[in-house]
């Protein structure tokens, strides 16, 4: 069992308070929806734990040990991966090699160590396989549709055995029959122990597989309920501020 | 209207419409460096039928490999800079930092390998200014490699007093035969083909390069930093170590020319390199290179490179001034770039 803690964790860029002391607690096997408006604060507080700007203050805590990331590599260390909300991807390479780029396959050649593009290949062939996606290896990703580039994005959260998973509006893009495999993958990356924040504009996908819901508002967390004690209308009014806090 | 269209369509076509992947053939012809080899061979056939007596032949071959030697080995150095979205305008002055500080201690009595550790010293410690100044201080290429380019111009002509240094103290043989010299293969009809040391070094060089770029980590890197810096970063690659040993490397092929034509030429002077960072660029982007980074490849730069002196030799050939020619070379720079823009837009 593992947990993820952030206590009291605020973030200011200049003069923009994006977070203002938040608390959040996962657990392995959860799922949590993270909600709120445009401009709420989702993308920057899972940027926070995946290592790639500092807290303005709190903590971190894993299995209730304060950690500090100074990079995102730190983050990935202590099994956390991340799905970006502008997918992170270089347009100019291969879907393989963006899902495995920084940590390239290698293999040996005499004494030298050499990238290894038929694993990278094959590897990546069947992690598309598993989502389901129709995505290719070796198509450029500059070439490629908006679900096929999340798929790219996903696939990398899948080389590890991550114990936190956080997706920033993974199904924004994709048509309704991906938008069921990512849901269905989210469920099996539940199922597998594991714990996922997904953050979503999109109800019923948060209904679908969350077990928990949070809903930021102007960088303040102002819900964290339990999916059954809560409905959409409920979640909708603590979005737009109709209600207060729940 | 009938709408019981099977759903089977829509994947049909959109496996139809949808980007095959390419065959090598078209590959090839999308590619640049494919387009300017045609280039250099329609030149090279036309030139030989021109002039069937002074361009065909061996002795013409040697020189034309040689004098565009100093530049592919720069492009090597170059092309890594553009891959990751840089510049380096600094390394004409490179040269001539170099040239004049390892002729000085040539002159003062040194061996020819303390020169050459004190040349490529030179360049090393150019290099990790820009890199340092470009990566962690994050100050744009353009305005730190042209401080460099001042900078680097200046202390050659004070090193050398504005001098031409062409003595070269004991080691002066080995010192010139190491730029100068040249490797004699006998044909099998008997007749001997000569290659330059600075042509050998080239060929080596972008044979290590065109390696690195494909089969290591660090050459995958640099096409990811040019091609999104950002996710680069995120993804855990070492960006700002990349970025400085891209412009490190820049520098020590500059260092590298430097010292084969310092030795070639048999002299040191602050006016060695001088425009050759034009040279160099245009070699590279005429290489089918992307200034914006993310595009290019070692066997770029050496045609882009063998495709500007060509021009030259041949404008030469059909008695067109030879004032002329920085006017073609700004040409094919400002057409290569126009080229890869058509390009871009096509695959985007
Ligand atoms: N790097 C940054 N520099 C300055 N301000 C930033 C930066 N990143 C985010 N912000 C600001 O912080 C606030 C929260 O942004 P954030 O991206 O976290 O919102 P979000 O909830 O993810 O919104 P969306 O649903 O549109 O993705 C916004 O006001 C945004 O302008
Ligand atoms: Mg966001």
């Amino acid at each position: 069992m593992a947990s993820l803690e952030l206590v009291g964790i605020a973030k200011h860029f200049g003069a923009i308070e994006a977070l203002r002391g938040v608390d959040l607690r996962l657990e392995s096997g959860e799922v949590l929806g993270l909600m709120g408006d445009n401009g709420a604060g989702k993308s920057t507080l899972v940027k926070i734990i995946a290592g790639n700007f500092p807290p303005s203050a709190g903590e971190i805590r894993i299995d209730g040990r304060p950690v500090q990331f100074h990079k995102p590599v730190d983050a990935r260390r202590e099994g956390i991966e991340i799905v970006y909300q502008d997918l992170a991807l270089c347009d100019n390479m291969t879907a393989a090699e963006n899902v495995f780029l920084g940590r390239e396959l290698k293999r040996n050649w005499g004494f030298l160590k050499i990238v290894d593009y038929r694993a990278m290949y094959d590897r990546a062939a069947e992690l598309f396989g598993e989502l389901k996606s129709e995505t290719r290896p070796r198509d450029l990703v500059r070439q490629m549709s908006g679900g096929q580039r999340q798929a790219v994005a996903i696939a990398r959260t899948r080389l590890s055995e991550p114990d936190f998973v956080l997706m920033d509006e993974p199904t924004a893009a994709i048509s309704v029959r991906q938008v069921a495999e990512v849901l269905d993958l989210i469920r099996r990356v539940r199922d597998a122990g594991h714990a996922v924040i997904l953050i979503s504009h999109r109800m019923p996908d948060v209904f679908a597989v969350c077990s928990r819901v949070a809903v930021l508002r102007r960088g303040t967390k102002v819900a964290d309920k339990r999916i059954e004690d809560t409905s959409p209308e409920e979640v909708t009014g603590l979005i737009t501020g109709a209600i207060a806090s729940a | 209207m009938q709408s019981s269209k099977p759903l089977q369509t829509s994947v049909a076509i959109e496996e139809v419409t949808g980007l095959r992947e390419r065959t090598v053939l078209e590959r090839l012809l999308t590619s640049q460096p494919f387009w300017v080899t045609v280039a250099v061979i329609l030149i090279c056939i036309v030139t030989s039928i021109k002039e069937p007596n002074s361009f065909p032949t061996l002795a013409n071959f040697f020189n034309t490999t040689r004098n565009f030697s100093s530049i592919g080995i720069m492009a090597i150095g170059m092309t890594a800079v553009i891959l990751t979205g840089g510049i380096d305008l600094s390394v004409g002055s490179v040269m001539a930092l170099v040239s004049t500080t390892v002729a000085r201690l040539l002159e003062a009595g040194y061996g020819w390998e303390s020169a050459w550790a004190m040349g490529l010293g030179v360049g090393l410690i150019c290099g990790l200014i820009n890199g340092y100044l470009i990566a962690y201080v994050k100050l744009p290429p353009f305005v730190v490699t042209l401080g460099m380019l001042s900078i680097a111009r200046s202390l050659g002509v004070v090193i050398s007093q504005g001098r031409v240094i062409y003595e070269f103290g004991p080691d002066a043989e080995t010192f010139k035969w190491i730029g100068g010299g040249w490797l004699d293969l006998t044909l099998p009809n008997g007749s001997v083909l000569s290659l330059s040391h600075q042509f050998l070094l080239l060929i080596v060089l972008s044979i290590i390069f065109a390696f690195v770029l494909k089969w290591t980590s660090w050459g995958r890197w640099l096409y990811a930093i040019g091609g999104n810096e950002n996710a680069a970063r995120l993804t855990g690659i070492p960006v700002d170590r990349v970025k400085l040993q891209a412009y490190v490397l820049c520098s020590l092929t500059a260092a590298l020319a430097s010292l084969m034509l310092t030795g070639y030429a048999g002299s040191g002077t602050s006016g060695l390199g001088r425009g050759y960072e034009l040279y160099v660029i245009a070699a590279v982007v005429i290489g089918g290179a992307n200034l914006m980074g993310g595009a290019g490849g070692a066997y770029g730069g050496f045609i882009g490179a063998a495709l500007i002196f060509l021009i030259r030799n041949s404008l030469i050939m059909f008695g067109v001034e030879a004032n002329w020619y920085e006017f073609f070379v700004g040409l094919f720079i400002i057409f290569a770039v126009l080229l890869e823009r058509i390009r871009g837009r096509k695959a985007g």
